[in-house]
């Protein structure tokens, strides 16, 4: 393509057919403790 | 949606729905800006559209067009929404897998912004028993139904002054964690006043994280944090922190600061840091109500914009120069991370994390501890307020009219839920000035992303 790059095509979608499993990590547990931070969690099943 | 910016001048798109994102050209932008939310499926760019740019010849325009119209059938701009049905469904069967534990409702700071009051959280000051810690353990393992992995997060006041008990807890719940099939992961949040080597021992033996709580610069950390004898703490806490970091080779770490209405350049408090040599760091903007003079107003955010745009390209450079380091905010999987199930519910206060005061008290969160219409029940009983459960386990982005027109949506989960009870227009309602500052953070993640990984290919 000439104007537009894809840099990552996304995967949200995907994950609706298999996540949910709960098993990773609460994101205030992480560093936050007072701003909701959800991306930078990793998923336990990657 | 999509959404389209430029930052430090690279222009970039995120579709939301599909997590996709894209670096564009000037015309593409310009197009997507006089565009809106929605692409007709029209082969021909629509007369009206080149007529609001006409700096653009329509034969180039209509060249982003046909990229447009592709990237749509692929759903990687323009995807529709399809979450909304299932964000009805997934929490119900949530079980508590997550605790912050109060071991001290006692601090050794008198930490000007502290929204536990300096540790007391409103009540009296004390410590958490070991009796209290082990029926919290109990209890969480008894809640967690088939959930393997659970965390307990040591949390205060401070809870080094407390640590006999910590350490107790901690043998306690590895005893019970092999009988019952769970894998317990403990983190602890400090402010390093009182960190020896035996506690720096047993912490790297046991625990999977540590915060180490430090805003930055001597001066703007002392003017925040300092001793009940007013004397400040940053020479002290920076050598053992340094320590811990190394002694964690960088990882599994994150010094961690706040910054306020007092330091709104805190991108040099961020660099401060680093150029300790710090590699894992956060630092956030303060929670409090508004008519503090060091809460953080709407007049701020332009400076905090520059800030924030700043820091992701000196970011970027460091990275490039192999002198990076890792900023908290600034993090962000574009190809994975976290389930669409997740980002749909956020935090999970209340109905999977629960914070417990030194009396064994449940509330939803380490924010609520103390206040008492928040009282959810007590470790020494099973069981969870359910209608405070219920009020927690089903807002979502879905339930909150200002995410329905974010971006940011899916990377916040709607924002912190106690920062909307305590200073938005409750549950449902974020603030506003939280949600603004974290559009901009997650641009700025987006851009370093984006820039870390074509430096990568180059």
């Amino acid at each position: 393509m000439k104007h537009i790059k894809p840099i990552t095509k996304g995967t949200l979608k995907e994950t609706a057919k298999k996540g949910g499993c709960g098993e990773c990590q609460t994101s205030c547990q992480s560093a936050c403790k007072t701003s909701c931070t959800i991306a930078n969690q990793k998923c336990e099943r990657a | 949606m999509v959404h389209s910016y430029e930052i430090n001048g690279t222009k970039i798109v995120l579709d939301s729905e599909s997590g996709a994102v894209s670096l564009i050209d000037d015309i593409t932008f310009a197009l997507l800006q006089a565009l809106g939310d929605r692409i007709p499926e029209t082969e021909v760019l629509p007369q009206e559209l080149a007529d609001k740019l006409p700096q653009f010849s329509k034969d180039e325009l209509q060249e982003v067009w046909t990229e447009l119209l592709e990237l749509k059938k692929e759903e990687v701009l323009f995807a529709e929404d399809p979450y909304e049905a299932i964000s009805k469904k997934p929490f119900v069967g949530s079980v508590v897998k997550a605790m912050c534990l109060h071991i001290a409702h006692d601090c050794n700071l008198r930490c000007r912004y502290c929204f536990a009051e300096t540790g007391s959280y409103d009540g009296p000051r004390g410590l958490m028993s070991a009796e209290v810690g082990k029926n919290a353990i109990d209890y969480l393992i008894n809640a967690s139904g088939h959930r393997k992995n659970l965390e307990v997060d040591f949390f205060g006041g401070e809870p080094l002054l407390n640590f006999e008990v910590v350490k107790e807890i901690v043998r306690y719940a590895r005893e019970r964690e092999k009988d019952c099939g769970k894998n317990f992961r403990f983190t602890i949040t400090t402010n390093g006043l009182l960190l020896d080597d035996a506690k720096k021992e047993f912490i790297n033996a046991e625990m999977v994280n540590i915060v180490l709580s430090i805003d930055g610069r001597k001066d703007v950390n002392d003017y925040m944090r300092y001793r009940v004898d007013g004397t400040g703490s940053y020479d002290t806490i920076v050598p053992r922190f340094m320590d811990m970091a190394e002694s964690r080779n960088q990882d599994n770490y994150y010094v961690r600061g706040t910054f306020t209405r007092k330091n709104l350049d805190f991108k040099e408090d961020v660099l401060h840091l680093a150029d300790l040599g710090f590699k894992q760091i956060s630092v956030e903007p303060v929670v409090s109500s508004p008519d503090k003079d060091y809460m953080i107003q709407e007049e701020d955010l332009p400076i905090l914009y520059e800030q924030y745009e700043s820091l992701a390209a000196e970011y970027v450079k460091r990275k490039k120069e192999g002198n990076g380091f890792n900023f908290f905010h600034f993090m962000v999987d574009l190809t994975g991370g976290p389930c669409i199930l997740k980002r749909l519910s956020g935090c999970g206060a209340g109905h999977e994390y629960v914070a417990v005061a030194p009396n064994g008290d449940i509330y939803p969160c380490h924010q609520f501890v103390g206040d008492e219409s928040k009282k959810m029940g007590n470790v020494k009983e099973p069981g969870l307020d359910e209608s405070i459960s219920q009020f927690f386990r089903e807002s979502n982005i879905y339930t909150k009219p200002a995410c329905k027109n974010c971006f940011a949506k899916f990377y916040c989960s709607g924002g912190c839920p106690a920062n909307a009870v305590q200073y938005g227009g409750g549950i449902n309602n974020p603030l506003p000035l939280s949600c603004a500052l974290m559009r901009k953070r997650l641009e700025c993640a987006i851009y370093c992303t984006v820039m870390q990984q074509e430096a990568e290919n180059e």
